[in-house]
């Protein structure tokens, strides 16, 4: 279980949100709105603990992620709009070493490549597959994966109508296994999901 | 039993105690220094080997001194906020920087003022005054990174950091200076380094020596107290503060 | 695919056997980042003796601190874009939130770069000792001074290759910082050549170089990991 107690980000002097709090639990997915540049990526990252943040702690499983923080990042997964992906390896090196540095004991690469549709294409460095190709072989590790928390930010960027249902299952299948999802995303997914948490991040200056 | 410092993590007490002691350090800075500087430089005898010309060590002594004090106390600053978080050591680093370039510099130049009529030339690599040079590198580094980035959160840390490193190498750079100097320059006793020096001569030095650490406390303590201000601009303890003085500055007006 | 409510422990071996095979990889695909430091070292070395004097005597003299010089330029080249690519594809974040300590994984980054960028210019210098007329008996003196000497100068500007990427125009403020710090290195090394030359004992000079390079191989991954840490603020 994920809580955020009192958390309140600062960027340059700008109160991007303050006091902020909210509880994650098994089989829920919690969607982060705002407008571009609300902190909506600062949230996700102050919860990562790759940004400090003013006030506030993190909390996953009744342990403060600072403090505990190998607890903490066994079970994460994270995809953020910087995936990763080096462009001069291929698709099946680039997963190969994202496995190495995560926890997981499934490495069908190739099945996962071939969920995203890059079948044939694993062996091709990535500087010559297209941008949406480029993501595409990161959304693989989402079948790869089986940490109980997923932190995406923007996943559904370039990816087509077929691609965003196909994820859509995904996040199904990890939700009703006991995962739980935090993500930002302009989509509205009210629709999809059942147990969606929304939190609306306005453009807060200088108040707190 | 460090809880009594726990208040002066936060931004407005640190700023409030920064003024408060900033009077003291400028009074006992003014006093010492002006008593030391003229009684060093007219009332102390002459040396009998350089004449009136060592009475640059007045000011040269201090400033050297304090310049690699001042480096140590930025990286112990630097140090104290990664470790236990505390912003306000790290806004000290970029506080002590240019406090600490400027003693440097200063160090360098009198130095200088001294070597012109000792060895005939304004400079020479010197041990002393070749460590010298490179910890004035070090400084405008510290101050460089500081000024490249835009958040001003990670500027501090990112200088704390390299305050550390750097600290590291002083003493390293000083040692392998000093031993490429006398690999090089023979055994050339400089006046820089007083085994025995007479009363007369020692009471004007300290007087200084303590003078100049109060300049460098009072100046660090307004930077610091600026640092603040300008990292925290936004903040609403700060627009009280800005009100509330408006309001004194209004109200005195009127009477 | 279930999830797993006890996570698998990963080995922090190969973790770190395949960041160094990935810098490995990396290099072996793109040879030009690793010729262009040779060329350029080699390039520097030759603008001395046409810029002060093409003289045997004064070669000899000035050699064993030009090469040194040039291979100081040459190390900031290589170190400069160390954690550019890693950073702007977003794959220092990927690190800084594995499992595997941040310290491990960079000391991985560090002995591959070891491995591929000074193993280069070590390739190259006899020819620039032949350049500058340095004597046949000094040459192994000159490379073991650069064989220990050159990783502390990769780990150091690592250090401020990571506290600088972010930045735009990292590369000059990298060398400001950088270069201060390389003169012990620069010193110490020089004197063991010149030991050498004068076919004294450089025992002394090698424990320094050796002690430098053991506490920047134990504390530079800390730095770099605290400094990328901040950088990805």
């Amino acid at each position: 279980m994920l809580e955020v107690q009192g958390l309140t980000c600062f960027r340059q002097n700008r109160c991007l949100f303050a006091d902020l709090n909210f509880v994650l639990s098994e089989g829920q997915i919690c969607q982060i709105e705002g407008v571009n540049g609300a902190g909506k990526s600062t949230l996700l990252r102050a919860i990562l603990g790759l940004f400090r943040p003013d006030e506030g702690r993190i909390i996953w499983d009744g342990r403060s992620t600072t403090k505990q923080a190998e607890l903490f990042l066994q079970h994460l997964f994270f995809l953020g709009h910087k995936f990763a992906i080096n462009s001069d390896l291929t698709p099946w090196q680039n997963l190969e070493f994202w496995a190495a540095l995560n926890p997981t004991n499934n490495t069908d690469f190739t099945a996962a490549l071939s969920k995203v549709g890059l079948t044939g294409l694993e062996h091709i460095p990535c500087h010559s597959l297209s941008a949406g190709q480029h993501r595409r072989v990161a959304l693989a590790r989402l079948w790869l994966t089986n940490t109980k928390l997923w932190i995406l930010d923007e996943p559904f960027t370039a990816i087509d109508k077929s691609g965003v249902q196909l994820l859509q299952q995904r996040f199904n299948t990890h939700l009703q296994s006991g995962g739980m999802i935090l993500i930002t995303s302009h989509q509205d997914l009210s629709k999809e999901f059942n147990q969606l948490i929304k939190i609306k991040l306005n453009n807060n200056i200088g108040q707190i | 039993m460090w809880k009594w410092l726990h208040p002066y993590a936060k931004a407005e007490t640190a700023y409030n105690l920064c003024y408060r002691l900033l009077p003291y350090f400028s009074w006992l800075a003014l006093i010492t220094l002006v008593t030391g500087s003229i009684w060093g430089l007219l009332y102390a005898p002459s040396d009998y080997q350089q004449g009136d010309s060592f009475r640059i060590i007045y000011f040269h002594v201090p400033t050297a001194i304090w310049s690699m004090g001042a480096y140590t106390s930025m990286a112990i600053c630097g140090l104290i906020g990664m470790v236990w978080q505390i912003r306000n050591a790290e806004l000290a680093v970029y506080a002590i920087a240019p406090v600490g370039a400027a003693f440097t510099f200063l160090a360098l130049i009198t130095g200088a003022i001294w070597g012109k009529p000792m060895w005939g030339a304004w400079w020479v690599w010197d041990a002393r005054l070749t460590s010298e040079l490179i910890l004035l590198f070090l400084y405008l580094g510290v101050i460089a990174l500081y000024n490249s980035f835009e958040d001003k959160r990670t500027a501090a840390r990112a200088s704390s950091i390299l305050a550390i490193v750097g600290v590291v190498n002083v003493p390293i750079i000083h040692y392998s200076v000093e031993w490429w100097n006398t690999l090089h320059q023979g055994a050339s006793i400089t006046k820089f380094d007083k085994p025995s020096i007479s009363p007369d001569m020692l009471w004007p030095l300290l007087l200084n020596i303590a003078g100049f650490l109060f300049i460098f406390a009072a100046l660090v303590c307004l930077r610091l107290a600026n640092q603040i201000l300008i990292n925290d601009a936004r903040r609403p303890w700060v627009k009280a503060f800005v009100a509330r003085r408006i309001d004194k500055s209004n109200s005195t007006t009127k009477e | 695919m279930n999830i797993n409510n006890r996570p698998i422990q990963l080995s922090y071996w190969l973790a770190f056997k395949s960041i160094f095979m990935r810098e490995l990889k990396l290099a072996w695909q793109k040879p030009t980042q690793i010729i262009q430091p040779m060329v350029f070292f080699l390039i520097v070395v030759t603008l001395f003796p046409l810029g002060i004097s093409p003289s045997p005597k004064i070669l000899q003299m000035i050699g064993p601190g030009v090469i040194w010089i040039a291979a100081i330029l040459a190390i900031m080249l290589v170190v400069e874009r160390l954690f550019r690519q890693d950073y702007q594809e977003g794959t220092i974040e990927a690190w800084l939130l594995s499992t595997v300590p941040m310290s491990l994984l960079v000391g991985a980054k560090l002995l591959a770069g070891w491995f591929i960028s000074c193993s280069v210019l070590l390739l190259i210098t006899p020819i620039l000792a032949l350049l500058m007329n340095i004597e046949a008996h000094v040459i192994p003196a000159l490379m073991l001074s650069l064989l220990i000497g050159t990783p502390i100068l990769l780990f150091v500007g690592a250090i401020g290759n990571a506290l600088t990427v972010s930045l735009n125009q990292g590369g000059v403020l990298l060398s400001l910082l950088v270069l201060p710090l390389y003169i012990p290195v620069l010193i110490f090394s020089t004197s063991l050549i010149e030991a050498a030359t004068l076919n004294m004992d450089y025992s002394g000079q090698l424990a320094i170089l050796v002690s430098m390079l053991l506490v920047s191989c134990f504390f530079a991954p800390v730095a770099i990991a605290a400094a990328l840490k901040n950088t990805v603020n």
